[in-house]
């Protein structure tokens, strides 16, 4: 995304290339241009971009796409961890 | 349950699936006035509109469906972009949230989807077999799925709302623009009232203790000082951080709000006299203050478009035991300049 980058080499997307039919839903759906198309395949051109909304690999209709979608948000993961640590949740979460 | 009541009501537009509310493209100063409210978290929760089947102008079998949220701030925005043509808008049921979240959340989901495509009796009202998305549902939406179990095909249209009129005038092509997420000034300063209301409970909690504290041991002065610098670092972490964004320095939100953090403490330290303070308090004040500053920057991922879950945790894993070693180091060096010096 124009004017902002965010940290390196730290997404779960990864692309099975010989699985990819080419359709280009990938291309259709992601927001910051993850990906490109050449030769009837598509390609991970700018995978630091991606911020794993996970709309790629749901739209994928041959799941050559996978990535650990979810929220995104501090609050949300302190709640996760809480929850997973059965401590109770703290305050609210984004998006709620 | 869809009424009379549903906002923009015009009159009902009789169709082969029953009688459909047609709407004004134009937003009342009451629209208005809840989208602001919204934005300050009031009644933001049950912001709501019935989800359904409505129509924009009037709408015949061969015009395009779009489909949105039922937060009531997506519906307004969509249906005023639409003003002057022949649509047919379904809005899903996700419970008051806009698109984004309900698509992240499933909620904005091939399931409501299918399930309203049915519940309306769509394939009756329209004659053609698509359905006109918006990009930022798609987390939410098997386009392939949805194909296959209703027979309308999924075109994901654009980001934003304002970039329909030109998909619909342009043959329905997606432009690389109207794909592209943006996060400007203006976008960054709307999503910060409500992170200040709810953040003002443990704010308020949290100045209260301090407030306390410091008077019961004899120094109110001293207490309203620190209640004062606390209450700056919080709003210069929610909203001095992500209005600066792009400007701070590093990658990391937690090292940008500890930055603007660490300007705010060293102004606040200028005009409060803080040369006279003991040096044990001036290190407690430029621990604690930005710690607090980068905890509320950190936290503004969640509102941000461009982070990922996994930068995010991996930020926390460090930005937040650093946080917390050095709110520690600032209560040890307090208690220190209390009873040794």
């Amino acid at each position: 995304m124009k004017g902002f980058r965010y940290l390196e080499n730290v997404v779960t997307l990864k692309l099975d290339q010989p699985t990819c039919i080419g359709c280009g839903r990938c291309i259709e759906v992601c927001p910051h241009q993850v990906f490109s198309l050449a030769d009837r395949k598509a390609s991970l051109s700018d995978r630091d971009a991606c911020m794993e909304c996970g709309a790629c690999a749901l739209n994928c209709p041959v799941k050559a796409i996978t990535v650990d979608a979810g929220v995104g948000c501090a609050s949300g993961i302190i709640n996760e961890w809480l929850r997973d640590h059965n401590v109770g949740k703290v305050g609210g979460s984004c998006c709620s | 349950m869809i009424s009379e009541s549903v906002p923009g009501f015009i009159e009902w537009l009789e169709t082969p699936s029953g009688q459909i509310p047609r709407l004004s493209s134009r937003l009342q100063i009451s629209d208005h006035l809840g989208a602001c409210k919204a934005r300050w978290g009031i009644g933001r929760m049950s912001y709501i509109v019935p989800p359904g089947l409505y129509a924009i102008g009037y709408p015949s079998a061969t015009d395009p469906v779009l489909v949105t949220a039922n937060y009531k701030m997506s519906f307004d925005i969509v249906r005023q972009a639409l003003s002057g043509r022949n649509v047919w808008l379904l809005v899903l049921e996700t419970f008051g949230i806009n698109v984004w979240c309900a698509a992240g959340k499933g909620t904005f989901g091939t399931g409501e989807l299918v399930r309203r495509v049915t519940s309306t009796g769509l394939a009756n009202v329209v004659s053609h077999r698509r359905l006109i998305l918006p990009i930022l549902g798609a987390p939410g939406v098997a386009a392939h799925d949805v194909a296959r179990r209703t027979g309308f095909s999924v075109s994901y249209a654009a980001i934003r709302a304002a970039d329909l009129p030109t998909y619909l005038d342009n043959g329905m092509v997606t432009t690389a623009k109207m794909r592209e997420l943006t996060f400007n000034f203006y976008e960054r300063l709307v999503l910060i009232p409500v992170e200040l209301v709810m953040a003002l409970k443990s704010v308020a909690i949290i100045g209260a203790i301090m407030l306390l504290l410091l008077s019961a041991m004899g120094n109110p002065a001293a207490g309203f000082t620190a209640l004062t610098a606390f209450v700056g670092a919080c709003i210069s972490g929610i909203a001095l951080g992500p209005l600066l964004l792009p400007w701070l320095p590093g990658r990391s939100f937690a090292i940008k709000g500890a930055v603007v953090g660490l300007l705010l403490s060293g102004l606040f330290f200028t005009a409060a006299g803080g040369s006279a303070w003991n040096g044990m308090v001036i290190g407690a004040f430029f621990f604690a203050l930005p710690a607090v500053s980068a905890f509320y920057t950190l936290n503004f991922t969640g509102c941000s478009t461009y982070t990922s879950r996994s930068g995010v945790k991996k930020e926390m894993r460090i930005a937040l035991p650093s946080m917390a070693g050095a709110v520690i180091v600032s209560f040890v060096l307090l208690l220190a300049g209390r009873f040794l010096l």
